[in-house]
């Protein structure tokens, strides 16, 4: 039996019999992957927490390695002594608070309202960490990251991360020797919160004048540098309360 | 007897050398100017495009008898989009890494001409074999040229392949940058790949005169 392809009929019948099967093949395999996408996402939240604060697997100097993810449950458990829910003027404990999605957060903030804002504080060498969690645009997507300070303001890790900058150039905001320029910067300006300032032409291109709150920028990455700058300075004006209460 | 007959390996070989989708039929130009600046990049696309090109090819050649001709664009789409959700999709549950590299092309993927290209001039009208033989040919021949430009760029740009630096290290001025060795910035901005690809058209219609239009 021929089948006429030129018919209305057929072709609307073709068209729905297509959509049920694409449906359903996509439906059945988002459901059946969900329980594993979910676990990965968990564990490399904690694998970027951990290396913001210095816990991680990193050899030579060019490597970005993280807590390897089974063992990451445990180390996070060990490092990471206390996870706190910042909810207006309210401090609680929550021990889920690493997976707070920190977008939703300031959805909720920018329409005045009072977002939960989670602090991760870590001990690693009888040394306190203060994690904060970022999140911000780039020149295509989001962008987001965490940051650890000290009692002093003085940054001790990064974590960048990206969904969609540009190989080769924005993506580099997660390389190495880009993280690594904002450790021992410090956040305040005299006792102004400033953030840290990705800045091109700062004549500083290994970064060794440490007060500037600046940091050499990405060659080709401008609007990425940027985003990154504004998320900084973002979450330290979000988290402003807190960290004043912590200040030495 | 050979495993593949001379008509079916020139499927294959073809779409490398003389009937390249880039550098002959210059279709995949965007994907080629936007993701090459790293090889990484380079490879991980080629990898992508391989597998949805190969596999779309054969399920548009399985039903195209049924396809109706007023919707076939919109079924091939739709065939590409399900593939690239699929790839993702099992990559983030098994490969997550992997699959955090490839979310910037998912996109591109499905835009990219030459997978439209060859359901529509290849699938549609040959058995299941062939369409596969030329869908892995034609992504193998604009992979060959993804690697060749993201080589060149990463290593004149950065200085680096895969991220590893094997020109020394610019800053500390080790290997070649002792002797006042510079990278070349403008390589890692996508009209130096325009520049690439030109070349490499160039050097590919010298070796063969016959490629060489008329005008």
């Amino acid at each position: 039996m021929a089948i006429n392809t030129e018919k209305n009929v057929y072709t609307v019948f073709f068209a729905v019999v297509m959509v049920i099967i694409v449906g359903s093949v996509l439906a059945f395999l988002a459901s059946g992957l969900s329980g594993r996408i979910k676990e990965n996402e968990r564990f490399e939240k904690q694998q970027n927490i951990l290396y913001a604060m210095g816990v991680h697997e990193n050899e030579d100097e060019g490597s970005v390695n993280f807590i390897p993810t089974d063992r990451v449950e445990e180390e996070f458990s060990k490092f990471i002594t206390q996870q706190l829910v910042i909810n207006g003027g309210e401090i609680t404990e929550d021990d889920e608070a690493f997976l707070i999605d920190l977008k939703k957060e300031l959805a909720i903030a920018k329409d005045g309202g009072t977002p939960r804002l989670p602090v991760f504080i870590g001990e690693k060498d009888g040394k306190k960490y203060y994690i904060l969690p970022m999140y911000g645009k780039g020149l295509w997507d989001a962008i987001w990251g965490f940051i650890s300070l000290n009692e002093d303001m003085v940054v001790q890790g990064v974590y960048f991360d990206h969904k969609g900058e540009t190989p080769g150039l924005g993506a580099n905001i997660k390389m190495r020797y880009f993280m690594d320029d904002f450790i021992g910067e410090s956040i305040l300006d005299g006792n102004r919160y400033t953030g840290i300032a990705v800045a091109k032409g700062n004549n500083d291109p290994v970064n060794e004048i440490k007060d500037d709150n600046e940091v050499d920028a990405l060659a080709g990455a401008t609007i990425t540098g940027n985003g990154v700058s504004a998320m900084i300075r973002e979450s330290v004006n979000l988290y402003r309360n807190y960290l004043e209460t912590i200040r030495q | 007897m050979a495993l593949l007959s001379k008509k079916d390996a020139n499927l294959i070989l073809d779409p490398l050398a003389d009937n390249n989708p880039i550098t002959i039929q210059v279709l995949g130009i965007c994907s080629a100017l936007a993701i090459t600046a790293e090889l990484k990049a380079s490879v991980v696309m080629a990898l992508s495009v391989i597998f949805v090109l190969g596999v779309g090819n054969v399920v548009i050649s399985l039903i195209r008898n049924i396809i109706p001709s007023k919707i076939r664009i919109i079924v091939q789409l739709i065939v590409v989009a399900t593939l690239v959700i699929v790839v993702d999709q099992v990559l983030k549950a098994f490969a997550y890494e992997l699959s955090k590299t490839l979310a910037v092309f998912v996109g591109l993927i499905i835009t990219n001409c030459i997978i439209m290209g060859r359901f529509e001039a290849f699938a549609l009208g040959n058995g299941p074999w062939k369409s596969f033989l030329d869908g892995i040919g034609n992504a193998l021949g604009y992979g060959v040229i993804l690697i060749i430009v993201g080589f060149f760029r990463e290593l004149l740009g950065s200085g680096t392949l895969f991220g590893i630096k094997v020109l020394g290290d610019p800053i500390a001025k080790t290997g070649v940058y002792a002797f006042g060795y510079e990278n070349n910035g403008f390589m890692i901005i996508p009209p130096a790949a325009l520049i690439v690809v030109g070349i490499i058209i160039w050097v590919q219609r010298s070796r063969n005169r016959a490629l060489i239009e008329e005008n």
